[in-house]
């Protein structure tokens, strides 16, 4: 088994167990290729990607860009804000004027669910979801994942806890489903109002004290309070949610085990995570990020090579 | 399909010895010269040597490497089949070294070709040799030879040639398998 079972990345729900295996392990040569003097190889030099973003991004767009450049692919960028979708243009009118231009691979960030697996049916190109609203952002969980096996040696068993906003939140759900594929045991933990109703049917634990989650749990995923997403409020306030489900070093260090937390950036500092635990070494949010740059190398190359000449 | 044995175990052990001779005529002591496997089969054969120059020819300080040429190969997305990657581990820098590329078998040279591109990424070499076990004359696509040969061996390009080791293959031993 060498070739991933889809001809997109369009969410881990898609995915089979093998195919996050064959994926880690590409990574895994990715990763020694991006630590050497000379950070690229040739393979994708024929090869173009258009990064398109419809929402705003840094982290996502430079891993992905960066990822592109290592494996000398050509890359093109594309932001809503300053093109023609502000000027009446459809979503598959976009993408196949761009496609024209002999694009072959899409990476795409759109604010409405579902963008990637309809763009996919109607266009001819291989489609990396970079998020897609509020549904699914797969190589963040490929890449949480990743780093949860580099630091524990395996994710199956482990507990891992997802704390914070889990109703907005593409990477809880992403991560929800690339957990439970690897056997491992997902616990949710946020305010009630930021848990969506029926979430314990994806078979996760649900839990609303931060302190009971964090006992249970070998890893901590911390999530940004999503407030450009909330039309209402969910919490009466910044500092309340802090006290309840914000996780700080006299927090950590009451609890009877050492525990890895996690971040997918950007981190509110303060708010869902305090400095001195951010910075520590048990936090491993530095190390998602350069694990983010071969998973996306892992992907993009496993996608490339289903592109027939 | 049929089998015939090119080179049996002794007569492979004897080939080693002289190609260790060989490499220490032209690199002395080796302090200037790090040898490179060339994944996935090649590591068997540098594996042999280095253990052959450490132990009976006394060099110490031998600095053996692999390398996977994979993502530098020049037929990607051009077969049906995918090429999985193996680990590469050079941890030294190859900066003003002489490099021995080591391979079991050199047929059309396009390995050997992207080897040479590799491992610029891990700095400038003065020299690269090659240091092949079977040297498969006639079937070359590119102009690549190798500086030492273990033995030269005419096939056809329906022929392959596959080596054993006693490591990976529970026996040494060189097989020309025709269909």
């Amino acid at each position: 088994m060498s070739e991933l079972s889809v001809d997109h990345l369009l969410g881990i729900k898609y995915l089979q167990e093998k195919d996050i295996q064959l994926i880690f392990e590409t990574a895994d040569h990715f990763k020694e290729v991006i630590n050497r003097p000379i950070k690229k190889v040739p393979s994708l030099r024929d090869i173009t990607i258009a990064n398109l973003f419809f929402e705003n991004s840094t982290r996502t767009k430079l891993s992905f860009e960066l990822a592109e450049k290592r494996l000398s692919a050509d890359v093109i960028n594309f932001s809503a804000g300053q093109s023609s979708v502000k000027k009446g243009e459809t979503l598959i009118d976009t993408v196949n004027n761009i496609l024209s231009m002999k694009v072959d691979m899409v990476v795409m960030r759109h604010p409405n669910p579902g963008a990637g697996v309809f763009l996919s049916k109607h266009v001819k190109a291989n489609i990396i979801n970079a998020g897609d609203g509020a549904h699914e952002h797969p190589t963040q969980a490929l890449l949480d994942s990743y780093s949860i096996r580099e630091k524990l040696g395996d994710v199956a068993g482990k507990n891992v806890v997802i704390v914070g906003d889990i109703l907005h939140s593409r990477v809880a759900l992403s991560n929800i489903y690339a957990l439970k594929l690897q056997g491992a045991n997902v616990m949710v933990c946020g305010p009630k109002t930021l848990l969506p109703k029926y979430i314990a049917d994806l078979g996760v634990k649900v839990e609303t004290n931060l302190r009971k989650a964090l006992q249970w749990c070998d890893v901590a995923n911390m999530l940004r309070v999503q407030n450009e997403r909330m039309d209402i409020s969910y919490f009466p306030s910044t500092r309340e949610y802090t006290q309840q489900f914000g996780v700080n070093k006299e927090l950590l260090n009451s609890l009877n085990k050492e525990i890895t937390i996690m971040h997918p950036g950007p981190i509110n500092r303060g708010v869902e995570i305090t400095s001195d635990v951010a910075d520590s070494k048990q936090a491993i949010i530095l190390d998602q990020v350069e694990n983010g740059v071969a998973v996306r190398m892992a992907v993009i190359y496993l996608l490339a090579s289903k592109i027939k000449q | 399909m049929s089998q015939k044995v090119l080179l049996n175990a002794k007569a492979i052990n004897i080939i080693l010895h002289r190609l260790a001779c060989q490499l220490i005529e032209n690199h002395k002591d080796f302090s200037n010269t790090v040898l490179i496997g060339i994944q996935p089969r090649g590591k068997f054969l540098a594996n042999r040597l280095a253990e052959m120059l450490r132990t009976e020819y006394k060099i110490k300080d031998l600095k053996i490497g692999y390398l996977d040429i994979t993502f530098y190969r020049d037929d990607f997305r051009r077969g049906d089949k995918i090429h999985e990657a193996n680990t590469t581990n050079i941890d030294f820098v190859v900066e003003n070294k002489k490099v021995v590329f080591i391979d079991d078998v050199l047929y059309t040279g396009r390995s050997i070709r992207a080897a040479l591109t590799a491992i610029q990424s891990f700095g400038r070499p003065t020299e690269i040799e090659l240091l092949t076990l079977i040297d498969r004359r006639f079937s070359r696509h590119l102009p690549i030879q190798p500086n030492y040969r273990g033995r030269q061996v005419d096939a056809i390009n329906k022929e392959k040639v596959k080596v054993n080791w006693k490591e990976n293959d529970k026996e040494d031993a060189v097989y020309l398998i025709s269909n």
